[in-house]
């Protein structure tokens, strides 16, 4: 008598062997009528269901949640490990004007995705105003950043100044950093659209630096929250 | 931009011929990428080499003039001082993960094998492609400019835990290390671009017909090995950047004076190392699981449960790093659950191990030189996996912690695992890289004598592991307990010079056949996935005017009912014929 397994467990088998088997499954080719090597061939048909760039641009986005992770983790631990958080006889963290800041770019990510749905329409006055008015809350962000950053080192908060300073201007600074990337990114890709390289059908770019600009700015209230308020 | 697929180059691009340095040198072509990778690798063998050859000569005969060196250590008249001892090590091991074993395995044959394998013209992002391997090249210089500078290169161990490696008084290295740092991080970036181009090359270039269970296995490792590169290469960076930090900016990450936590370095760099294991064995499995069937004329056995088994490798790769840090101080509890998911890592390798014997099982095994190596990788992998469930045990590892045990265990992966898969690797994809055949007997000469020489060389050290011998100590005849072992440390030295020797043959071969050796023809060892339906080399753009398509899976051998003993990819089987997939 041979145990039989449970039909539970085949089943979920079978399932989790056909979702697999799924992903991006092509039906196979009709065998070929005279012999030979089937119809003639020609380069793959099909529309990929989420395009290289995308596909490319969500691997970039992972690498960069595990790079923050690290970073995250890492304070974290600093700030745990410590007594007293924050340390007495250093500056507070301004938390009222980021918490504007923070307001100030999450509407930068709201106007880009007007801009995405705008030259969805082809309508492309709407995908320059939008890409616009997102590097212009995206720049207000950094400049009331860099302006706060100044006035925290005039108070005495440096990097050297202990695990408070340094955890926060490495990651906060790691962050701006990323706004500055996007920035320039999005300055590009606003010149190409300012000069009506992009269509309903052909925009791509503007899809791929929106993922990013909108990967950096909900990076950010994690990381307000993380570094700010707790 | 909207969709860069092959479709558009082909009318562009194969017309026109490129010139020298858009051919050879910023070339697009991921076959030329694979060559450069393939380079860059071995070079960087050479001086990865030279470096465990010096280590070995003041293991075996400390402190006496290396023969030949003196015009360099002109202060010690050619003795290897302490500092420069622990150079040597960190800088050997650093030197043969990141640019010999990554370069080669993930770099050149993923590069080659996936869009050749999987029907593609070339890469999802050719351009992208290129400007990683330029990157990779960067960071190599970056990383031998540190042997240059003042007060040498890093030599805090290719872990690098902090607060040695943090403070450059404890080591005496200054910019060593800061290079050190700087060339992982702009390796990670390299390996970043070369990461997102494999998983989109692999999930949206396949030729009609390739399923992702009709792809051949070393497709599928590359794809898992790289979807480990994106996510553990990050968190090396983190690491690399904070170290950096507390070595330049006065930042206190690791340093616990101004609050800091040494063993959170331990933590991020381990989160990253132990998915770098399996980042340098994944492919290595993957090559033997191709050439394996090839030579055995038999269907590889059990092609889902090792698509599986990768899988599961793959997650579990995570959640294992804490057996790294047993005696680091841990609580435990979690030692037990990191001794756990340890044990259970084990079962996906033993899976593959059993399926790949199951394979070789009842085969008309052909014994060339790739499979050879191929045989090599499996048994040596499991003397390296074996040895490593010692380790897992936190009783016994307290005991071989740190001690020439480990060594013993990371050479038999890494060497006998990694490194043999990229022989077989190369004796098997030459023909198809370089449109010509490696040298039979020179490749078995060079085989049996790097086995060999190898196991006399590598084995020995677990011996010395649990006789104490610490790992990385500068003088072992220091110590009394391990004066009457010192003679295994002579035996050593003797197998390590001459594996370095072997390797002769081996260079020999390589640039006799690139330049004299016998034109391969389409299909040598008569396999049967896409890469040998090119020519050989494989032209710009892979395939003629037409993509292949695929009917059936990547192994059928010995199919009842054909006539050959192989069946193509790009031939359906006869109606009736028993197909495995």
């Amino acid at each position: 008598m041979t145990p039989a397994s449970p039909p539970a467990v085949d089943d979920a088998a079978v399932a989790v062997d056909r979702l697999l088997a799924d992903i991006g499954r092509l039906p196979p080719p009709p065998p070929p009528e005279e012999g030979g090597e089937g119809r003639p061939w020609g380069e793959p048909e099909r529309t990929p269901l989420v395009s290289n760039a995308v596909l490319g641009m969500l691997g970039f986005m992972g690498a960069e949640t595990m790079l923050f992770a690290g970073l995250i983790a890492g304070f974290l631990v600093l700030r745990y490990a410590a007594v007293v958080w924050p340390p007495p006889f250093q500056p507070r963290l301004p938390i009222e004007v980021t918490g504007v800041n923070t307001v100030v770019l999450l509407l930068s990510s709201a106007t880009m995705i007007r801009a995405v749905r705008a030259i969805r329409r082809g309508n492309q006055a709407g995908l320059v105003g939008g890409l616009g008015l997102t590097a212009v809350l995206g720049a207000a962000f950094l400049g009331v950043q860099g302006y706060e950053w100044a006035r925290l080192v005039g108070f005495g908060l440096t990097v050297t100044s202990g695990s408070y300073g340094a955890t926060f201007y490495t990651l906060i600074g790691a962050h701006g950093l990323h706004v500055v990337g996007a920035l320039i990114w999005l300055g590009i890709v606003l010149v190409r659209a300012w000069r009506g390289r992009f269509s309903a059908r052909a925009h791509t770019p503007v899809v791929v630096c929106a993922m990013y600009w909108s990967f950096v700015v909900f990076l950010w209230p994690v990381l307000y929250v993380l570094v700010y308020l707790t | 931009m909207s969709h860069p697929t092959a479709a558009t180059a082909t009318v562009h691009g194969a017309h026109h011929e490129l010139g020298f340095v858009r051919t050879y040198i910023f070339s697009t072509d991921h076959k030329m990428i694979a060559r450069q990778f393939l380079f860059l690798g071995l070079f960087m063998m050479v001086i990865g080499g030279i470096l465990a050859m010096l280590i070995r000569w003041q293991l075996a005969w400390p402190e006496t003039p290396v023969p030949g060196l003196g015009w360099l250590l002109t202060e010690t008249e050619g003795i290897i001082p302490p500092e420069t001892y622990n150079m040597l090590f960190t800088m050997h091991a650093t030197l043969m993960i990141f640019f010999v074993i990554m370069p080669i395995l993930a770099g050149s044959f993923g590069n080659f094998c996936i869009p050749l394998m999987i029907g593609a013209r070339d890469m999802a992002f050719p351009r992208l492609n290129m400007i990683s391997f330029w990157t990779g090249a960067v960071a190599g210089v970056l990383m031998l400019a540190g042997f240059f500078v003042k007060g040498g290169h890093a030599a805090a161990g290719w872990t690098s835990y902090a607060p040695l490696s943090a403070v450059p008084t404890y080591t005496g290295t200054d910019w060593g290390q800061n290079l050190w740092c700087i060339s992982l991080i702009v390796l990670g970036a390299s390996s970043m671009m070369g990461a997102i181009n494999y998983i989109t090359t692999v999930v949206n270039m396949r030729a009609p017909g390739m399923t992702l269970f009709r792809m051949p296995l070393v497709v599928w490792s590359l794809f898992i090995t790289a979807i480990l590169l994106l996510l553990a290469l990050p968190v090396l960076t983190s690491a690399a950047a904070l170290l950096l930090f507390d070595r330049t900016l006065g930042t206190h990450w690791f340093l616990p004076a101004g609050g800091g936590e040494p063993l959170l370095w331990q933590h991020l760099f381990w989160f990253f190392g132990h998915p770098e294991v399996y980042i340098l064995i994944l492919p290595a499995m993957g090559i033997a699981s191709e050439i394996l069937p090839v030579f055995a004329r038999k269907p590889i056995f059990g092609y889902r449960a090792m698509v599986y088994s990768m899988l599961s490798i793959c997650f579990l790769s995570w959640i294992v790093y804490g057996h790294h840090m047993f005696v680091s101080g841990m609580d435990p509890r979690v030692g037990i659950a990191f001794v756990l998911t340890t044990m259970v890592i084990a079962v996906p390798s033993a899976i593959k191990t059993f399926n790949w014997l199951g394979t070789l099982w009842g085969g008309s095994i052909l014994f060339t030189t790739p499979m050879l190596n191929a045989l090599a990788f499996v048994g040596m992998f499991v003397i390296g996996g074996l040895s490593g469930i010692f380790m897992a045990s936190t009783p016994v590892d307290i005991f071989i912690q740190d001690t020439y045990f480990i060594v013993a265990h990371i050479h038999y992966v890494v060497f006998g695992g990694s490194i043999f898969g990229a022989f077989a690797a190369i004796y098997y994809w030459f023909p198809k890289m370089f449109g010509r055949m490696l040298n039979e007997p020179l490749g078995k000469l060079h085989f049996w004598t790097t086995f060999i020489t190898y196991n006399v060389a590598f084995f020995p050290m677990h011996i010395l592991g649990v006789g104490g011998m610490m790992r990385r100590i500068y003088n072992p005849t220091q110590y009394e307990f391990l004066q009457n072992l010192q003679w295994w440390n002579v035996l050593i030295t003797w197998g390590a010079f001459a594996l370095g020797l072997a390797q002769i043959f081996f260079v020999i071969n390589f640039f006799w056949s690139l330049f004299a050796g016998r034109r391969a023809p389409m299909n040598p060892w008569n396999a049967t996935t896409l890469e040998w339906s090119a020519p050989s080399p494989p032209p710009h753009l892979n395939w003629g005017d037409r993509i292949p398509t695929v009917y059936h899976g990547p192994y059928e051998y010995s199919v009842p009912g054909v006539p050959e003993d192989f069946s193509p990819q790009t031939r359906p089987l006869p109606a009736g014929a028993a197909a495995h997939h």
